[in-house]
């Protein structure tokens, strides 16, 4: 009995030491959840950023109490105009006078200010305030401004499903948010997305054949090497160049003539088929007129500074537009190499990040050493390019830039940039007409000393100190531009932004383990994209389910593969190229294809080479849609539509919209139109039965088999357009009419040919084929 | 709950508001249907600023640009002193050194030059008119005019960038693209921003799409150019040998495709592109509806003048413009070139006014007859003013006048403005002497008609809250009834 009674004891007894144990244990994970460090850098710098800084931060001028809180010194100090008080106490919040204020209710002494219209802090914001004060308080360097270290590869769960490191980091996130990653996506979405992200071209129906019935182990990579190959790799990697450099074929402002500016872009395209790694790739573009073996292949890269507007308004003030080309250069250097906004230093410090006046102006006069004049005279004495000029004559063509594509015999002037002597003056307030102190070129400090015993005082320099490894932000930035190139965003959303108040990325560990990886193979482009395409994140599907818009509907932790509008110039490529009408010829003069009528006569002053538009015919109708013609001021609008940079300015990321007009673009553009006749004519050419036609249609539009309810839904469609155009013959002439193309011969079945011409069109139209899925 | 804004709440909040065409101040409305969209604290600046943040008194602007810059000495700022001194050269002290364009730089002397026509005067408000434009005048009980407008901008592009962006570089949203965001469309078939051009036969300037591009909002509200005539708005128009039938058989096929691989793959996108499909579908029906002005009546086309019936001109704009509005867009901006007058000005200035003058003031007849002028803010202006002085040869009739940023006129009708004349510049029409307007000063005012708050009326890109005004801008109150 005493035994059992003991047993029963022991038992009961056993099952509290389990149950506290368990207790303990869960409350001390909860615990260490909750109690979780606060980090300066991702829980605080953000806030203190976005609703103090505009008074309290580096912008000395704006400082108000003589309090800056970006800085430990001056937060900890006794506050200048409170003596006895301190702003932040490490470890007594309820002593810091930073608390008082954010808690406070009273409009007098509230933080921020009512008349700043920043937000009040929430609870949730001033609890965390409140657990950082506690925790001592702990200031960081900004993150991005440190450099990039390769951390040890996660531990997860989902071995399993990793295919390379890029998978460890996604998994970790993925897990903690318990989302699961798709299946793989099947076979032909894989193809299709390779060919757009390498090629952004479709695969031929012979291609698409061969890649479906490939069974090596191997096909993947197989594809990928084999479709990065092809020379429309470098088009397509240009594209995200384009926008950054702002490629255009004219000078913009009001009269807009035509200039020379497109070797340039051909240059890009070659470098990146050539696959020179990206520090080359930058020093080329930075300094190839200084490099000590300057070439006139690499002083045409640096027709990359020239690419922005150029004046030739009657009367402007020189000086006014040389300045402002300048900073133009200034900022496209920061925005796209460095990925920091410093324009805002221009006229004043800097609010948000360690940028002062001094330093705008010491990173801007390694631009104002520059030849160029800012203004050569008005549009009557216009020129192709402005000094300083690179000539380019027959000679070179046979030789070093033998990829320049133009049937044109007569020498080519290209804008570059070249250097004399000219000092360099802060201006105040950001006028061209207030020098005040002057100062010397220096790359911005907060980011990486500038030391001058390595590097010259020139572009030079400049460029050098840009590639070093040690720099915290060049290999991030473009990484970055890449991932987001692939997935529809960056690591960092705000591609151009690594500064304060920009996004943190998503994925810090993963961003700076590419970053590092891609230095360590030597800046190899070709790597860092096969990197990411190769990965598991990528190789899933992209189907969506409820999970997933409930627990992440912006897919910031890729539990699925993004599916993505394809850009403007893909589009048409898409659409030309699947039809057979593409002209794959690279590089050259930009073309003129189909346009609605008035869009350069509406808005032109009537004066220059461009104020009619005079569309191309033949071959130069079919271009791929990275050779269509920018005139500035009135950018291509099919262009425009789907969301493509208008180039007026340095751009990092386009935006993704879904509107009617992009439906009325589809559906009336002739480029569609001819397209889906061509493609039509020549189906029905070929010694195929109607089902087999359908069938070739749809593989080679949507890059996929249809299933057997799509394609029953389409053939019963082509069969009541054969009846409604049987009964109306009329329609069938203007069907296959529509565009200047001419077939060699004349359908032999016309019905069909303009039944299916329909049919392609409705197949142009899908959401699916435009859209990377 | 609205299909439309269920499918939206399929999807991330702030990327749903920042497409929506309804604006954020349309969405106070569907807020109330559907509560949780706002539960989000501090998701965005925007969700503590429901749109409008006070009753306006505006609901929709219409923005008659006169684009090169209208001389305000041969139109609205009437100075005889100009007249006396004819020829003789501007006084140092009135100058002040002030900075100069290329053009004149290099001239050695300054010599004003008076206008060359007779001005009447409304004995109301004291307005002057020049007798280059009578029909303006017979408005002028309606018209606030703002004789002290200035700017920073001494060459066309910047300052027009300046006037339609709040900044002079930079790719910034137009102040349409802000109303579009802000406010949205009132015509669910209609975008809330309409852009319509034209050509005098003066100097010519150019314009630029930038000047209505969405900057860094979505570009969804980008200007949308419309225009009179056979294609109203670019790709709208079915190919020939597709009839309004036939599109349909080819749409539902469409949207059932579409809807299958929506079953399939899940993306929302996929609903939101098939209901594209559908607007767009409806606008081919109700824009060319808005836009024909074939069954105009009589009186009307004799108000507007007989060029309202040909497509492209300030006329047909100006009754276009009418028509746009009241069918609910809310921002019509129209631009008319020619303006620039560096030689040869007041025989310009006579063929632009032949153009403007009339439709002009027809406009705002038309609104007042319908009841709309009171809702609906009509803005007449150009980008800077003109010099005091000849650029080029002067004689008694002829005479040139350069950029002048230090003072201008520009003219506002309805949606709440007070009749009268604001500002006064000197006796040469060289400086202002009081009430000086900025033109953040005119967008805050503007804004303000709206029921916008322009300070509060932010939009967080890379890192920085911008608005229109930038940093600055003061309301005109003075000029609000």
């Amino acid at each position: 009995m005493r035994l059992i009674q003991n047993k029963k004891t022991s038992v009961v007894l056993l099952i509290l030491i389990a149950l506290i144990t368990l207790s303990i244990y869960y409350f001390a994970t909860e615990n260490r959840k909750l109690e979780k460090p606060v980090s300066y850098n991702k829980d605080i710098r953000p806030l203190l950023s976005d609703r103090c800084f505009t008074c309290h931060g580096p912008d000395i001028n704006k400082m108000k109490a003589g309090l800056r809180l970006d800085m430990p010194t001056s937060a900890f100090a006794e506050l200048p105009k409170n003596k006895g008080h301190y702003a932040i106490v490490p470890g007594s919040p309820e002593k810091s006078e930073l608390i008082k204020r954010i808690e406070s209710t009273d409009p007098n002494i509230v933080m921020p200010q009512p008349e700043s219209h920043l937000s009040k802090l929430t609870v949730a914001e001033i609890k965390i305030f409140k657990r950082w004060i506690k925790e001592g308080a702990k200031y960081e360097k900004h993150w991005a401004f440190v450099s990039p270290q390769k951390s040890s590869l996660p531990k997860i769960d989902n071995g399993k499903w990793v295919k390379n490191e890029i998978d460890y980091f996604i998994a970790e996130k993925m897990e903690e948010k318990g989302l699961s990653p798709n299946e793989q996506a099947k076979k032909e979405n894989l193809i299709k997305r390779v060919y757009i992200d390498l090629n952004g071209l479709p695969p031929t129906y012979e291609e698409l054949q061969y890649w479906t019935k490939n069974n090596n182990e191997n096909w993947y990579t197989q594809l990928i090497d084999q479709v990065m190959k092809k020379p429309a790799y470098g088009e397509k990697m240009s594209l995200l160049w384009l926008d950054l450099a702002r490629y255009s074929d004219s000078y913009g402002y009001q009269d807009d003539n035509i200039r020379t500016q497109w070797p340039w872009r051909d240059w890009v395209i070659n470098a990146f088929n050539r696959n020179i790694h990206y520090d080359e790739f930058l020093r080329q573009q930075i300094a190839g007129d200084l490099m000590p073996n300057s070439n006139k292949e690499t002083i045409l890269a640096t027709a990359f500074f020239r690419n922005h507007k150029y004046t030739e308004e009657g009367g402007v003030i020189e000086e006014e537009y040389r300045v402002t080309n300048n900073i133009d250069k200034t900022r496209t250097y920061g925005k796209a190499i460095l990925g920091v906004t410093i324009e805002c230093a221009q006229c004043h410090d800097h609010k948000y990040d360690p940028f002062s006046a001094k330093d705008y102006y010491q990173l801007y006069a390694f631009f104002n050493i520059s030849k160029e004049k800012g203004y050569e005279g008005d549009v009557s004495v216009s020129t192709p390019a402005k000094t300083p000029k690179l000539y380019i004559n027959m000679e070179d063509r046979k030789n070093i830039l033998a990829y320049l594509n133009t049937k044109d015999t007569s020498r080519i002037e290209v804008s570059v940039m070249g250097d004399t002597n000219r000092p360099t003056y802060i201006l105040s307030r950001g006028r061209y007409d207030a020098p005040d102190k002057e100062v010397k070129p220096a790359a911005l400090a907060s980011i990486m000393y500038f030391d001058t015993l390595k590097y010259p005082r020139n572009r030079l320099g400049l460029a050098n100190w840009t590639v070093n490894k040690k720099n915290p932000l060049t290999a991030r930035v473009f990484v970055n531009f890449i991932w987001q190139d692939i997935f529809g965003k960056g690591l960092v959303k705000t591609s151009s932004d690594f500064g304060l108040q920009g996004e943190l990325p998503s994925h810090p560990e993963l961003l700076d383990w590419l970053a590092v990886d891609f230095m360590d193979h030597q800046w190899d482009i070709k790597y860092l994209v096969k990197k990411l395409i190769t990965s598991a994140t990528y190789t899933q599907s992209s189907n969506i389910n409820k999970d997933h818009l409930q627990k992440d509907p912006e897919n910031n932790y890729y539990a699925r593969s993004p599916r993505i509008r394809l850009k403007a110039e893909l589009i048409r490529d898409w659409i030309l190229s699947t039809s057979g009408l593409l002209n794959k010829n690279i590089g050259g003069p930009s073309v003129k294809p189909y346009q609605p009528k008035g869009v350069w006569e509406s808005t032109t002053s009537g004066r220059g080479q461009l104020a009619n538009y005079k569309q191309d015919h033949g071959e130069d109708l079919y271009r791929r849609g990275m050779y269509t013609f920018i005139k500035l001021t009135a950018p291509p609008p099919s262009m425009m539509l789907f969301d493509a940079s208008n180039r007026d300015q340095c751009e990092a990321k386009r935006s993704n919209t879904n509107t009617p007009l992009q439906a009325l673009a589809m559906l009336n553009d002739p480029t569609v139109l001819e397209a889906s006749r061509v493609l039509a004519q020549k189906l029905s050419g070929e010694n195929l039965s109607l089902d087999e036609k359908i069938q070739k249609a749809f593989e080679l539009i949507l890059i996929r088999k249809p299933t057997s309810s799509e394609k029953s839904k389409i053939t019963t469609y082509f069969k009541n357009q054969e009846i409604y155009l049987n009964a109306n013959k009329l329609l069938v002439q203007k069907t296959l009419a529509v565009g200047e193309y001419k077939n060699g011969q004349k359908s032999k079945n016309e019905l069909e040919a303009a039944a299916l011409m329909k049919t392609c069109m409705l197949l142009y139209n899908l959401e699916e084929t435009i859209t990377k899925s | 709950m609205n299909e439309f804004l269920e499918h939206g709440l399929n999807q991330n909040r702030r990327k749903f508001l920042s497409k929506l065409s309804l604006g954020i101040g349309g969405l106070a409305l569907g807020s109330l249907m559907v509560p949780s969209i706002f539960d989000a604290k501090n998701e965005d600046d925007l969700f503590n600023n429901i749109l409008p943040h006070f009753a306006p008194k505006a609901k929709r602007v219409i923005y008659l640009f006169q684009n090169g810059a209208p001389s305000q000495l041969d139109l609205f700022d009437y100075k005889p002193m100009l007249q006396k001194m004819h020829g003789e050269d501007l006084p140092a002290s009135i100058r002040n050194g002030q900075r100069l364009t290329g053009m004149t730089a290099s001239q050695t002397k300054f010599p004003l030059a008076g206008t060359r026509f007779n001005f009447t005067q409304n004995k109301n408000t004291g307005a002057y008119f020049s007798e280059t434009i009578p029909h303006i005048a017979s408005i002028s009980d309606d018209l606030c005019i703002i004789r002290s407008l200035y700017t920073e901008a001494i060459n066309h592009d910047p300052a027009l960038t300046f006037f339609q962006t709040g900044a002079q570089v930079g790719n910034r949203p137009s102040m349409g693209s802000w109303i579009s965001y802000g406010l949205g469309s009132e015509n669910k078939n209609l975008p809330a921003f309409t852009v319509l051009l034209s050509k005098g036969r003066g100097n010519g300037q150019g314009v630029y799409s930038k000047l209505w591009s969405n900057g860094f909002l979505d570009s969804i509200h980008q200007g949308v150019q419309f225009s009179s005539g056979e294609e109203p708005v670019k790709y709208l128009s079915n190919p020939e040998f597709i009839d309004r039938d036939d599109k349909r058989k080819m749409l539902d096929e469409i949207a059932d495709l579409n809807q299958q691989s929506y079953k399939e793959i899940g993306d929302p996108e996929i609903v939101t592109k098939i209901q594209q499909y559908e607007l767009a579908y409806r606008m081919q029906m109700e824009v060319p509806e808005v836009t024909s002005l074939q069954n105009e009546p009589e009186s009307i086309i004799k108000m507007y003048g007989p060029d309202c019936l040909l497509p492209g001109t300030y006329a047909a704009n100006c009754l276009l413009a009418r028509k746009l509005s009241e069918s609910g867009v809310r921002f019509v901006q129209l631009y008319h070139q020619g303006w620039d007058g560096h030689n040869n000005l007041p025989n310009e200035l006579i063929g632009q006014c032949k153009d403007v003058d009339q439709p002009s003031a027809a406009l705002i007849k038309d609104l007042k007859q319908r009841g709309l002028l009171d809702e609906t803010l009509v803005i007449w202006g150009g980008e800077f003013g003109r010099t005091n002085y000849c650029q080029g040869p002067l004689t008694k009739d002829n005479y040139g006048r350069d950029h002048h940023p230090r003072c201008f006129t520009i003219w506002m009708a309805g949606g709440g403005v007070k009749p009268g004349v604001y500002g006064e510049t000197d006796d040469f029409g060289y400086n202002i002497n009081s009430l000086p307007v900025h033109v953040h000063d005119f967008h805050a005012t503007v804004m303000h008609l709206m029921g916008v708050d322009h300070e509060k009326f932010t939009f967080k890109h890379l890192g920085r809250r911008y608005r229109l005004t930038d940093v600055s801008g003061n309301v005109v109150k003075e000029i609000i009834s």
